[in-house]
């Protein structure tokens, strides 16, 4: 019975101020949207990285009589006894993976060079002993290759040590700056969203002070004056994190799972689970961003 | 039922005291004037009973409870012992009288069926049974006020505030609003009453407490106003 009359009161609350609520509601669904949009980012990139990251291995690449470095003996390949020190020092290397390291003959580098350019005019233009030999290193942690690097860099019969990381990087540089730009913005959003519900509700107190002052005044809990507030934010929030959510759903199913996906299957896509979890943090920041503002404004502005 | 002793009052930013040592003690069941002219402190002492404001020193007992010692949460279960009625009534225009007497039992939690049974009584005894649809803006001042008499007494509280409840009405309806009173009174109610009207406190000779620049000049039982 008491709950009635509280829920009266929030009905009568948001009829009152139906187009601040209105604004609220947008300015949530809008602010929340785009932090859902920012938390599918960060988890999109993280997929990528993992799939990416996996594939990643470090070459380095032995001298040949043509191909030399600041490490070859001129006009020579690497010896068979330099090969063999190259080889202790990754295995010897915490950071490579069990069985990571993998030699690559000229004849293997061959095979692999006719079948990338199978059907090309190059494909013709290379002999086997022009190609380089090279060891294939597999890491723990891909994001852990700056020790394996330097350790083998200065080698005798080194001639170049690739990682293709300083190819990916620029990539993964690009979209983490689009994930924190995402999230920055939707920041500054929902920033402007707890002002406004603040404002709403101080708005709202406002065209209440006859009721509020006559509820202190017979005795109201402080608990019972502020609930119809508390409420309406809450209701305001919900509401615009439920229309968020559909906003995300729509998003991943029409942008990612109708378009990108099939577009491009070479890396992997979001999926309901990720989004699932992106609407969870909507509703959660969506609430806190509800009952905060509420309380600092009803505490300062119904105090007893 | 109401102790003050040696309560100061100086509000922020002023130098000047709004009550300064002031020794009262009302028993329960008295009915008491507190007069004075305006800025003589009479509201800042409803205020202390009401605690809505603190005193800066002394202590005010309201029903045996030191108010400076009350905490912050247990302030609206005091408040619901006192009843409150002003000069302005202070009524929801958009509620009907019925709505706006339940409306004090509502928002204190009370179930629906005792305020079903409770606010009929209360109306009849105020003297507005029949006029429960009415809406304020169709009463007469004395019967607003009335109604806003019902609200503050609908629970029954222990003591009852009135501040300058007969301000804006004229004498004989005045004299309606304080046959009212007494008649609470009567029914054990501590009345504590700020006025300005000097005929009905002669006419009602109860005890006068008159405060002057926040100091109690006078405390006289079957009393007069006394002053002009």
């Amino acid at each position: 019975m008491r709950l009635r009359h509280i829920f009266s009161e929030t009905g009568a609350g948001l009829r009152q101020n139906l187009t601040m609520t209105l604004a609220v509601v947008m300015t949530m669904w809008v602010s929340l949207s785009l932090f859902g949009a920012g938390l599918l980012a960060n988890q999109q990139v993280d997929l990528m990285k993992g799939r990416w990251y996996d594939k990643i291995e470090i070459s380095i690449f032995l001298c040949t009589p043509d191909v030399q470095g600041d490490n070859c003996d001129p006009g020579q390949d690497a010896t068979d006894a330099q090969k063999q020190v190259i080889q202790q020092t990754l295995l010897s290397n915490p950071e490579v993976a069990g069985d990571g390291v993998y030699f690559e003959t000229k004849q293997m580098a061959y095979d692999e060079f006719q079948r990338a350019y199978a059907g090309s005019p190059i494909r013709d233009s290379l002999t086997v002993d022009q190609m380089q030999e090279s060891f294939r290193v597999k890491l723990k942690n891909p994001e852990e290759y700056e020790g394996v690097v330097s350790s083998v860099q200065g080698l005798r019969g080194v001639q170049k040590v690739q990682d293709l990381r300083q190819y990916l990087d620029p990539f993964f540089n690009a979209l983490n700056f689009i994930q924190w730009g995402t999230i920055v913005a939707s920041g500054l959003l929902l920033i402007a969203a707890a002002l406004q519900i603040g404002n709403t509700i101080r708005l709202a107190a406002f065209a209440r002070r006859r009721e509020i002052g006559i509820m202190r005044l017979v005795g109201a809990s402080n608990l019972y004056i502020t609930l119809p507030f508390l409420f309406e934010a809450v209701f305001s929030a919900l509401v615009g994190a439920a229309l968020a959510c559909g906003t995300l759903a729509a998003g991943v199913y029409f942008v990612v799972m109708q378009k990108a996906e099939p577009a491009i299957r070479s890396i992997p896509w979001i999926g309901w689970s990720q989004t699932g979890l992106a609407m969870l943090g909507v509703a959660v920041v969506g609430l806190v961003l509800a009952v905060v503002p509420t309380l600092v404004t009803t505490r300062k502005y119904l105090r007893v | 039922m109401i102790r003050f002793e040696s309560v100061s009052k100086t509000y922020d930013g002023q130098r000047r005291a709004a009550l300064d040592r002031v020794n009262v003690d009302i028993d329960k069941g008295e009915f008491v004037f507190l007069v004075g002219a305006s800025g003589s402190g009479k509201s800042t002492f409803l205020r202390l009973i009401l605690r809505e404001q603190r005193a800066t020193r002394g202590k005010v007992f309201v029903a045996g409870r030191d108010l400076g010692k009350l905490h912050s949460w247990k302030i609206p279960a005091m408040r619901r012992q006192i009843g409150t009625v002003f000069q302005d009534f202070r009524l929801l225009p958009n509620k009907t009288v019925t709505d706006n007497v339940a409306f004090a039992l509502q928002v204190i939690g009370k179930p629906p069926a005792t305020i079903k049974r409770v606010v009929p009584e209360v109306l009849e005894l105020v003297g507005l049974d029949g006029k429960g649809g009415r809406l304020p803006e169709e009463l007469s001042g004395g019967e607003q006020q009335r109604v806003a008499i019902a609200r503050a007494f609908v629970n029954r509280p222990m003591i009852l505030i009135a501040d300058e409840p007969t301000g804006n009405l004229d004498p004989a309806t005045s004299i309606g609003i304080m046959k009212l009173l007494d008649r609470i009174n009567r029914a054990d109610t501590t009345v504590l009453m700020a006025t300005h009207d000097s005929t009905i406190v002669d006419q009602m000779r109860k005890r006068v407490i008159e405060l002057d620049d926040g100091e109690v000049v006078r405390d006289q039982s079957r009393g007069v106003y006394g002053y002009q």
